[in-house]
């Protein structure tokens, strides 16, 4: 089908992998369909998180270990039920990310992830009870006190 | 605002199913509420809640152009 975008335009998507949010992003509940477009440069960590029914909503997305090694926390039980997750495998895990002016000032917000279990494109935005973790982590001066190098390892957990 | 008088010990039922009782009233104000509620019914602290709407209005706004991220990393 074809997708509009809000950074890309109209593009081409393989229909089935649409991620369903049955209780949408936070502030964005009336959004339930989203498509990850990933960025075609793999040296580039961040991918998009694109509305699928409101074009000009997307959100740019990354995945937190790359540049927060240490990152952990339980999934909820009835986020596990919501999501119909069996296996750890099977779950991807995304932060949103906030990109100011000064670009290298851009945040992630370890606090809420996004969940997806890929088996079925469940999705969901969860808020963790983890005082380790907030809305705004600077991703630039936290990625410094992990090695560089890692950064290409896109996907790993 | 519906607002009731409640002791330490007592609850509140919302509807049939939500059941909130106020566990501890400390020296220092903090009260520790007890939340019953079915598994979907979240329940967050709402400064979290609202910071998290906020932080994602933020979020939607940006206007980036990803390569300028991308070379931030290439470095």
């Amino acid at each position: 089908m074809k997708l509009k975008t809000k950074h890309f335009g109209e593009i081409e998507i393989d229909e089935s992998k649409i991620i369903h949010f049955p209780t949408g992003i936070i502030a964005f509940e009336e959004q339930k369909r989203f498509f990850i477009i990933d960025n075609p440069d793999e040296n580039i960590p961040f991918s998009w998180l694109q509305s699928v029914d409101d074009p000009d909503l997307a959100f740019v997305i990354i995945n937190p270990f790359l540049f927060r090694k240490d990152y952990e926390f339980k999934i909820p039980d009835n986020v596990i039920q919501e999501l119909a997750i069996q296996s750890p495998e099977n779950v991807a895990v995304f932060s949103i990310v906030v990109v100011p002016q000064d670009i290298t000032k851009m945040t992630a917000n370890l606090l809420a992830p996004v969940i997806i279990n890929t088996k079925n494109l469940k999705g969901k935005q969860i808020i963790l009870d983890d005082k380790r973790y907030k809305t705004k982590h600077y991703i630039l001066e936290e990625l410094k006190t992990t090695q560089t190098g890692e950064v290409n390892n896109a996907g790993a957990k | 605002m519906l607002v009731l008088s409640r002791k330490p010990g007592q609850s509140l039922m919302i509807g049939d199913n939500i059941r909130i009782t106020i566990m501890e009233i400390r020296s220092d104000g903090t009260v520790r509420v007890g939340i019953d509620a079915p598994k979907e019914i979240e329940v967050y602290r709402e400064e979290i809640y609202l910071a998290i709407q906020e932080e994602n209005k933020l979020a939607a706004q940006g206007m980036v152009d990803l390569k300028s991220l991308g070379e931030l990393f290439r470095k």
